[in-house]
């Protein structure tokens, strides 16, 4: 890689109590970059993700944002650093608006969108600004969450599986705005189990078992072993 | 018919106390999960504090409505920066330990330097008399303390839904690890809230000062009646807790005029009816009651 990349992991244990959920992870993604972790349930994606955003602390090793070691970093200065994070769940505010959840975060750099942008491009939010976060679709939902972090300019997002749960509609425009923040030169790590899903909106995949990374895949090599890969993931 | 409105006047005064406090209290409880049982005891401070002032340099009625919160809020910052914020980490059930330990702590010290009789106030002179409307004649003081209670939590319930402060709040009463995940240093929030919050109950005090007897004990009855209005209302809903303020206020005030013996148990009872038909109390949702 010609420049130092934006997220660089190495050797990152991570812990619940005395469980060890993540051992030795290395992974790095290039500024611009959409990158997957693919990977059984249990595998530790989400604590890896978790442990990048800074929502899990048992962790050691190297962490480093644009060059920064972050480890000991607090979750709200990460995400002031640029980092934006989609929960699971979504993480949509029940007790604010709309407009509110999508106001909530502070905006983080100057790739952020104005709230008439975001409005543009998801119509359904204009239309629902005054309801309620929780009154939306689980669809709907999503959209939010990812329009949430589009308009603080976070240079990374960090999305754990958006697709899931949603309908092939959905899906599809999930996946085409995960391609127009690429190539508006964003940055993306996500956790996918959708495998087809994954091979249309990423450039390197990298496969997790049992808390390590055992494979690093290009876009090319993860189409072509999408059969057996889709029978390691008992899909 | 006179008598009815009477009685509502007289309950929806004694309903503003538990108002602001349980405000106070589920403001609290919303942003740092702290159940603060140490509430009744603030309210019982800021009688004191306003009677002391009273006594001693002359501070008013009306100006004590200003300073006593102000007091309370930075009691409040000192006892979350000295102690409570040391125990946020572990188990809930600590701080509220804590908070209980300090009740009995306060209320001794005020045993000790203040005794047992209680304190004279004296409610100024536009305050005294009765309320003519027609026919209808209300004591002046209630209806004074209804009112200006109620202002104040509608100015509370504007700060919470008009203002970005508020919206941080409610975001981390909502979830706080989510939102730190989104940028709001929650924890900076902590103290000030906690002030606010011990600044309502010393509120709540002021104004029961020239109604209430003041005594060290005047909490202890209280903070009990306080937790059935927070559960009430739901545990961490700021509407809620008015709402049950005032609602608990008329239900004591009614049952004392026509049921005496089973004043307090009407209260209890109508937690228990609230609590088997929608166990997050009546403004609470599923997930804020864990």
């Amino acid at each position: 890689m010609p420049e130092a990349p934006m997220l660089e992991i190495r050797g990152l244990d991570a812990f619940y109590g005395e469980a060890q959920a993540l051992r030795g992870v290395d992974l790095t993604v290039a500024e611009g970059e959409v990158v997957t972790l693919v990977g059984r349930n249990g595998a530790g994606k989400t604590t890896l993700l978790r442990s990048v955003m800074g929502l899990h602390r048992q962790v050691t090793g190297e962490l480093l944002f644009e060059g920064r070691d972050i480890v000991r970093t607090p979750a709200h200065k990460r995400a002031r650093a640029g980092l934006g994070w989609v929960q699971d769940d979504r993480g949509v505010y029940a007790s604010l608006t709309v407009e509110e959840n999508l106001l909530l975060p502070p905006v983080v750099s100057d790739r952020a969108w104005a709230l008439d942008k975001v409005y543009e491009a998801f119509p359904v939010l204009a239309d629902r600004r005054r309801a309620g976060g929780t009154t939306l679709s689980g669809g709907e939902q999503q959209m939010l969450a990812i329009a949430r972090v589009l308009r603080t300019g976070a240079r990374m997002l960090l999305l754990d599986e958006p697709t899931e749960g949603l309908a092939p509609v959905i899906v599809r425009q999930i996946g085409d705005i995960i391609r127009q923040v690429k190539e508006s030169g964003g940055t993306v790590l996500l956790i996918e189990q959708n495998v087809k899903f994954a091979a249309t909106v990423a450039d390197r995949h990298y496969l997790l078992a049992q808390g390590s990374v055992v494979e690093s895949l290009d876009n090319a090599e993860f189409s072509a072993r999408q059969a057996e890969l889709l029978q390691h993931l008992g899909m | 018919m006179n008598e009815v409105l009477q009685y509502t006047i007289q309950g929806l005064a004694a309903g503003s106390f538990y108002a602001l406090s349980a405000l106070g209290l589920a403001i609290i409880f919303g942003v740092l999960g702290v159940v603060n049982f140490a509430h009744g005891a603030c309210y019982m401070l800021g009688a004191v504090v306003a009677a002391v002032l009273l006594d001693t340099v002359g501070l008013g009625f009306w100006p004590a409505l200003l300073v006593v919160p102000l007091i309370m809020f930075a009691f409040g910052v000192l006892i979350e920066r000295t102690l409570v914020r040391w125990l946020l980490a572990l188990d809930p059930l600590y701080n509220f330990l804590l908070t209980f330990g300090l009740t009995l702590l306060l209320v001794d010290l005020v045993k000790r330097r203040y005794g047992v009789s209680g304190l004279p106030y004296e409610r100024p002179d536009v305050l005294r008399g009765q309320i003519e409307l027609g026919a209808l004649r209300l004591p002046t003081y209630q209806v004074f303390v209804f009112v200006f209670s109620l202002l104040v939590c509608v100015l509370v319930w504007m700060l919470m839904t008009r203002t970005r402060i508020g919206m941080i709040v409610r975001a981390s009463t909502e979830r706080s690890d989510l939102a730190q995940a989104l940028g709001i240093n929650v924890g900076r929030w902590v103290t000030p809230v906690f002030g606010f919050g011990i600044a309502l109950a010393g509120l709540a005090g002021v104004l029961a000062a020239p109604f209430r007897a003041i005594t060290a004990d005047m909490g202890s009855n209280f903070i009990i009646i306080l937790f059935a209005v927070v559960v009430i209302g739901g545990l961490g809903s700021i509407l809620g807790a008015v709402v049950a303020g005032f609602l608990v206020g008329l239900v004591e005030a009614f049952g004392q005029a026509y049921a005496p013996t089973f004043a307090q148990i009407l209260i209890f009872v109508l937690m228990a009816v609230v609590v088997l038909v929608r166990p997050a109390g009546l403004f609470g949702r599923e997930e804020t009651a864990r």
